[in-house]
């Protein structure tokens, strides 16, 4: 397994959202190393031939109009009620004329 | 005893012949609170009005002589991440210190039908992600049984608030061991139910294939009347299994005779602290002498479950996390230059450092180029571990191991070192991996006097095994009646 490097921090915290100042980022690179140094263990053990588990209980696929009552189906496609608009926004930072707010992304020019 | 000293079933039965009310109840635990939460510090929001209000609705159909359930006028608290409506749920995170649910999770709307008596909402590491609950950006909880140490994590507040007798029970949820692990390190009973009995409608997302909602109490038969309000399958969590659920109090039965015990070797290790493996191995003793079967298993693959949990855990965090970008709700950067800067200015003011490791361990597994190497070779590895507990449950029907490697630490003991806190989930995320239920019992206490758990794992859906062992373990014993002396009067 690869290690990860100041580079690769950058990267990974791009990808995240994140961001960090240098001594951060050097904090977090020699941390991150130890940790995945770490998870280097798992690869003491052949797997080749192993199934991944995503899950625990086996999960029929999502078919829209497979049988009913059959486990993990999609549910009936029925209007519900959703909840009102001002509890859906009451948390909003920045709520605008019934909208969450954010700021400008698309140029006027 | 004090009222708020008493078990649920107990009051229960005062609340019926109404030798007390529910508002007295409520009284006495806000006088407890009162008295040792300034020192314990477990609860980051109280909800007295609310409780006052619930309990006079519990007294009246008490007094109506209505058949009330066995957790009317019985106050609870809730781990803060599971939403309570129009209650603040902060997930011990700053970026969520202002969000107020629209809506009940399940489990609310659950104890709610109950007639059940919120006294408030406990601390836990941000986003249930820690050991200890030193990484809440709120406040450091103490263990009441020495309030130097920790409570455990991530349900560090749940556990404690039990513990200290500021509640008669509570919610918590458990990942890697965030219930079972504060249980033992409190001295409470904790237990984390089969994956998928009980709906995730609601409980803030950390790692949606392993998050659970379990139960703290004071002892076995609490802990049954609690899964017995919160399980079932729910439209609203396409992950909840669609499975019977059984009157859990049937399985309290004080009998082991005929019940096979496997002990995994793998757990033995030296690593684990000697006086902790004496008193497991006398309860285990215990167990055989009333009449149980106590054969060794293998479990191979143990020692391979914490390298597997910190792929798989962070790597669904980070999905799950993605969320908090200061659009929708909670916290949100003032001064962004635009949308993207925005997003990492709200996310790296808002998480604190553990979420944000967290945050950036799981988006590397999941990259491009390190996915195959790292998730699915995580994902393999559940594979085998899995697979080790399905060749045990083959011959035995419940697993004893401690609960924790150590009794509670010392407060600051492992924050510098992230994989040393990382270790102290070693004997409980093997059985999260596979999905087991299992329950954390006091089990005695180290010659320091803190508290030693005992850990007893089912096969999937097979709390009843559980439950029953641990009933019997407890009527047979004396362990779960110790109670902590707060130092009120020392540090805190």
């Amino acid at each position: 397994m690869a290690t990860i490097t100041i580079d690769g921090v950058r990267h990974v915290a791009n990808l995240a959202r994140l961001e960090f100042n240098d001594e951060e980022t050097a904090h977090f690179t020699e941390q991150l190393a130890r940790i995945l140094d770490y998870i280097g263990k798992l690869n003491e053990l052949e797997t080749d031939d192993v199934p991944p588990t995503s899950h625990i209980h086996p999960h029929q696929i999502f078919i829209l109009g497979s049988e009913e009552g059959a486990p993990h189906v999609a549910k009936p496609d029925a209007v519900k009620p959703s909840y009102p608009i001002e509890e859906v926004l009451a948390n909003a930072p920045e709520p605008e004329e019934g909208y969450f707010g954010v700021p400008r992304v698309v140029d006027r020019g | 005893m004090p009222l708020y000293e008493l078990t649920a079933h107990a009051l229960h039965e005062k609340l019926k012949a109404r030798e007390i009310t529910a508002q007295e109840l409520t009284e006495a635990v806000y006088e407890r609170i009162a008295e040792v939460e300034p020192h314990v510090k477990g609860y980051l929001t109280l909800t007295k009005d609310i409780a006052l209000e619930q309990a006079s609705r519990a007294d009246e159909g008490f007094q109506n002589g209505d058949e009330m359930p066995p957790l009317a006028g019985i106050p609870i608290a809730i781990k803060d991440v599971i939403c309570t409506k129009n209650v603040r749920t902060t997930c011990g995170s700053k970026i969520l210190e202002n969000f107020v649910p629209p809506y009940n999770a399940t489990v609310m709307t659950k104890l709610h039908a109950q007639g059940v008596v919120m006294v408030g909402k406990t601390n836990m590491d941000e986003f249930a992600m820690g050991s200890s609950t030193e990484n809440s950006a709120y406040q450091i909880t103490h263990n009441p049984w020495d309030l130097d140490t920790i409570p455990g994590g991530s349900s560090g507040g749940s556990a404690a608030v039990v513990s200290a007798d500021t509640a008669v029970c509570s919610l918590g949820s458990d990942t890697g061991g965030s219930i079972r692990q504060p249980a033992a390190l409190c001295g409470v009973v904790g237990m984390k139910p089969t994956y998928g009995r009980v709906s995730r409608y609601g409980l803030v997302a950390f790692a949606s294939s392993l998050d659970q909602i379990g139960p703290f109490t004071k002892d076995v038969t609490d802990c049954a009347l609690l899964l017995n309000a919160i399980c079932g399958s729910d439209a609203r969590d396409a992950t909840s299994v669609d499975a019977p659920v059984p009157d859990f109090t049937q399985c309290l039965i004080n009998d082991v005779e005929g019940l096979k015990i496997g002990v995994p070797k793998e757990y033995f290790t030296p690593a684990l602290d000697a006086d902790i493996a004496d008193n497991v191995h006398a309860a285990i003793a215990v167990l055989e002498g009333l009449g149980a079967t106590v054969e060794e298993v293998s479990l191979p693959h143990t020692e391979y479950a914490i390298a597997t949990y910190y792929i798989i855990a962070p790597a669904e965090a980070s999905a799950n996390l993605a969320r908090y970008d200061g659009v929708r709700y909670g916290y949100r950067n003032e001064n962004p230059e635009d949308l993207i800067s925005m997003y990492k200015k709200t996310r790296s003011e808002g998480f604190g450092e553990e979420v944000k490791r967290r945050i950036m361990l799981g988006t590397f597994a999941l990259s491009a180029g390190y996915q195959d190497a790292y998730y699915k070779k995580a994902q393999k590895v559940r594979t085998l571990i899995k697979s080790d507990f399905d060749a045990a449950f083959e011959k035995v029907d419940v697993i004893a191991t401690p609960t924790s490697p150590t009794p509670a630490f010392k407060i600051g003991e492992r924050t510098a070192d992230p994989l040393q806190m990382y270790l102290s989930d070693v004997m409980t995320t093997p059985a999260s991996h596979a999905g087991l239920p299992g329950i954390s019992i006091p089990c005695g206490l180290v010659k320091s006097g803190l508290p030693v758990g005992l850990q007893l794992l089912g096969a999937p859906f097979a709390e009843e095994n559980v439950l029953r062992v641990a009933y019997t373990f407890e009527q047979n014993t004396e362990h779960h009646q110790q109670k902590p002396q707060i130092q009120t009067n020392g540090v805190g």
